[in-house]
């Protein structure tokens, strides 16, 4: 590597104070930081050596986690249209085809995200003179999880930029924002282009082929919530749905495993736990916002049993963990440390309290069939006021204890 | 009632190069240097000797203009060779040239059973053992004119290859005992000894009387004095509480039996880069250079006097700071690392599981660290992690927070009186943005201090 670094030290006086691309130093940084960790040495005073962690590790395993959501979404994007113009039966029958559909779909996606997103965050870091930030690389592969594989790809680059200016540059970049800015970047495409992240046509993607006789392209969630409104229990009208391509799609396995249509990453309950598990056991993100959620989620379902008044409450509250993007969200959405709560006791409440409202908007709401999207959003914009709380009862403690 | 507390968060960072336990025979230093900057809260050092005046160990050589009865004096007998100033003639070292015999200013012995507290104030501001007592909050020398609600001592330090107390105060016992009872001429309240919890005490620490011996026992900062008194007596506003350091409390012991300013102290070369690692009797101020040339195993190294994680970089004829009782060297590193972000590796220590998820399978080895800074400085992301080597009731990240936004309020409330910049230390070696955690802290306390 001594040729990339020689070649890095001849280019670097071009771009340093006084050359002629001063302007691009920052651009310049942020591709030498990522080939070479720098050489800066620690202070004259204080810790003399560091921690090998830095902000880039610590978002690449971010996602590293969510490789298995991506693997599984591609695979998921062929076999769910090959199911449904009826090319296919079984799971692992036409593998290739399936992979290669799904590639042909999720990559583009992710290649714009990243490509908009950068291209912004790099306009921003030269202009605004600072480096480049890795909270990017996580970004840029969330965004296209939770969007489906037949989003307009001009729709996928204008959300990725609205969402990377207005929820964190115009904050000041990564460890400002207050809003998940992936989460942003759906919401954006669900307020100014619901027709094409909505509804039952946008999930499955037919081509020009045709879907067979009687296939329906509704979410889980939306077949619940029109149940709820017709008043056939939730569970008999998922395994009567959409008998046309196969028994049982419905069922709570496959919507475990997430053999089901919805957003590229979000089916799969299964791989977000793995993805939770990889991001627990690096200790990158907090499980106690993981755990709380989910248990919120729960308990939020089973009070909804309580006092149902339709089949939609009645549901078995173990159904909304394998429903819609809840899992998902849960794991990679809500625990973004910089949008969460970043005391330890307010994890608690701000993991639960997304778990409550996820379950009453989906019940409840009748414009909105995924609730997670909006929970997190506007747990979000509470987490520094749980904060505010939680601080406020150290200072009290301390208070008290000198006044005693 | 002697308190026993448990901690459970902090962090060990197990380096290679710990101190042999014996006294090596390095040749003795030769020239020694005080220097200013080592005393917090020295705000306007007033110099009392020119350079080629002869000084014996003892005489005063500066004081602070803002405190000025504390005086601050030459470590051994020689020759003043040197006043050196840096920029805007700022003070940065007085190095004395020590004579080969060493000759002691006579300051009188003390008879502790007649002597009233302000007479005894008064020899011990004079004789130059007095910067061994630190005021909190703040961690400044103490004023004279105060009278502090305790004096907490620890009596084990649980730095980073730091020296076993035990075996550097050896045979000092009625020194550290003659210095305890002075101690509790200056306070009404108790005089804390703060013991490790999880070893057996040596017996100069078990055996001392007229103080409560409480025992501590967890990882670092479990040794930290600061993280002691929030566990036994926490520091309120406008509260005072004395520290001191057990080398400290036999210096004091020295001028109470012997009637000299001694400043001999055991302390521990270290490092993965000295060939020789051991204990070695020197004095305060002492030219390191005797101690590491000649015993270094690699070209390009950093000397550190004191630890990894508190201490401050000197040259390789630089000098032991006064508080300091070890020299550490490391490697220096000031060189690139391709794609050294993302290798996954066994030879870097980290705290975060994202890097070190399987060092639990070897607990006990030794990792050589180097200087370099690990990435570059960004704003806070990942939470939780201050608090999980923060073994207090406090929550760093909104304490730094405050500061940075100069918040005077918010770091009161937020509890800026109970730390010093080593009771963070740990924060700033496991940020993930790579903060100057303790330059922070300095920062928050001068500004609540001269507010």
């Amino acid at each position: 590597m001594k040729f990339l670094r020689d070649l890095m030290d001849k280019q670097k006086p071009l771009f340093e104070k006084g050359g002629k691309l001063e302007s691009l130093y920052y651009a310049f940084e942020a591709g030498e930081t990522f080939l070479f960790s720098p050489n800066h040495t620690t202070g004259i005073k204080g810790a003399q050596v560091k921690d090998a962690i830095d902000l880039k590790r610590m978002m690449i395993t971010v996602v590293v986690a969510m490789i298995p959501c991506l693997l599984f979404g591609i695979y998921n994007v062929g076999h769910q249209s090959l199911l449904a113009t009826g090319e296919t039966a079984g799971l692992w029958e036409n593998f290739g085809d399936k992979a290669l559909i799904g590639l042909q779909l999720v990559l583009p996606i992710i290649i714009v995200a990243y490509a908009a997103g950068g291209l912004v965050e790099a306009t921003f870091a030269v202009i605004r003179k600072h480096p480049i930030n890795e909270g990017f690389l996580v970004t840029g592969m969330l965004i296209p999880l939770v969007v489906p594989a037949t989003t307009p790809l001009w729709q996928v680059a204008l959300a990725t930029v609205f969402a990377v200016v207005i929820a964190k540059e115009v904050f000041g970049g990564t460890g400002m924002n207050i809003l998940n800015v992936a989460m942003t970047a759906r919401a954006f495409l669900y307020f100014a282009y619901p027709a094409q992240i909505s509804g039952d046509q946008v999930w499955t993607y037919l081509g020009d082929k045709a879907a067979v006789d009687g296939f329906s392209g509704a979410t889980a969630l939306a077949v619940a919530y029109n149940a709820g409104v017709d008043g056939v229990p939730v569970t008999e009208a998922l395994a009567s749905h959409n008998t046309a391509l196969g028994s049982d799609l419905f069922s709570f396995a496959n919507m475990f495993m997430g053999w089901i249509p919805g957003s590229i990453g979000e089916t799969s309950t299964l791989m977000a736990l793995v993805g939770a598990l990889i991001l627990i056991g690096t200790g990158v993100a907090s499980w106690k916002i993981i755990v709380s959620g989910f248990a919120g989620a729960y308990i939020m379902g089973f009070v909804m049993n309580l006092f149902a008044v339709n089949e939609y409450m009645a549901m078995p509250p173990q159904y909304h963990w394998v429903m819609g993007g809840l899992a998902f969200g849960i794991v990679f959405m809500a625990t973004d440390p910089v949008s969460a709560s970043q005391t330890e006791t307010g994890k608690w409440i701000y993991g639960l309290l997304i778990g409550f409202l996820t379950v009453i908007i989906r019940v409840t709401n009748p414009a909105y069939p995924e609730g997670i999207m909006l929970a997190v959003l506007f747990m979000n914009v509470f987490a520094p006021l749980i904060d505010y709380y939680v601080v406020k009862a150290n200072k009290t403690r301390r208070l008290q204890r000198a006044t005693v | 009632m002697s308190k026993i507390v448990k901690l459970k968060k902090g962090f060990d960072i197990n380096l290679a190069g710990k101190a042999k336990q014996e006294l090596a025979d390095f040749a003795p230093a030769q020239t020694f240097a005080i220097k200013p900057t080592d005393f917090i809260g020295l705000q306007r050092p007033k110099v009392l000797v020119n350079e080629g005046d002869a000084v014996k160990a003892g005489t005063p050589i500066l004081f602070d203009k803002a405190l000025d009865q504390v005086m601050y004096v030459a470590p051994v007998s020689g020759e003043i060779v040197e006043v050196k100033r840096g920029e805007k003639r700022k003070l940065l070292e007085i190095k004395i040239l020590a004579d080969k015999e060493n000759s002691f200013e006579d300051l009188g012995k003390i008879n502790l059973a007649s002597i009233d507290r302000e007479s005894l104030v008064q020899k011990l501001t004079q004789s130059g053992v007095w910067p061994n007592l630190i005021q909190r909050p703040f961690g400044v020398v103490a004023n004279p004119a105060d009278t502090p609600k305790a004096i907490f001592i620890s009596a084990f330090d649980t730095h980073p290859l730091a020296p076993d107390l035990g075996f550097t105060l050896q045979g000092e016992d009625s020194y550290f005992q003659a210095g305890l009872d002075a101690l509790a001429k200056l306070t009404e309240g108790k005089i804390h000894l703060n013991v490790d919890g999880s070893k057996s005490v040596p017996a100069i620490f078990s055996q001392a009387k007229g103080v409560q011996i409480n025992q501590f026992s967890g990882p670092h900062p479990a040794g930290n004095v600061g993280v002691q008194i929030h566990h036994l007596d926490p520091i309120n506003k406008g509260e005072i509480a004395w520290t001191i350091s057990p080398a400290g409390v036999v210096q004091i012991g020295k001028l109470i039996v012997n009637g000299v300013f001694d400043a001999s102290k055991v302390i521990a070369i270290t490092g993965s880069e000295l060939t020789k690692t051991a204990y070695v009797k020197t004095k305060v101020g002492a030219c390191v250079s005797t101690f590491v040339k000649g015993n270094l195993n690699s070209g390009h190294v950093r000397v550190i006097s004191g630890n990894v994680l508190t201490g401050e970089k000197i040259s390789m004829e630089g000098y032991l700071g006064f508080y300091h009782n070890q020299i550490t060297v490391i490697p220096e590193g000031d060189y690139y690392e391709f794609l050294g972000w993302a290798k996954p590796t066994t030879e870097k220590l980290s705290y975060h599981r994202a890097l070190g998820l399987l060092s639990f399978l070897k607990p006990n080895k030794e990792y050589v660290l180097d200087s370099n800074a690990r990435g570059e400085e960004r704003a806070f992301v990942q939470t939780g992690v201050f608090e999980s080597v923060t073994p207090m009731d406090i929550l760093p990240v909104y304490l730094l927070k405050a500061i940075m936004a100069e918040d005077f309020d918010e770091m009161e409330e937020l509890g800026i009186y109970e730390i010093v910049e080593e009771d963070l230390a740990l924060c700033e070696f496991v940020d993930v943005s790579k903060h100057p955690v303790q330059e922070l802290v300095r920062k928050g306390i001068e500004l609540i201090q001269y507010s």
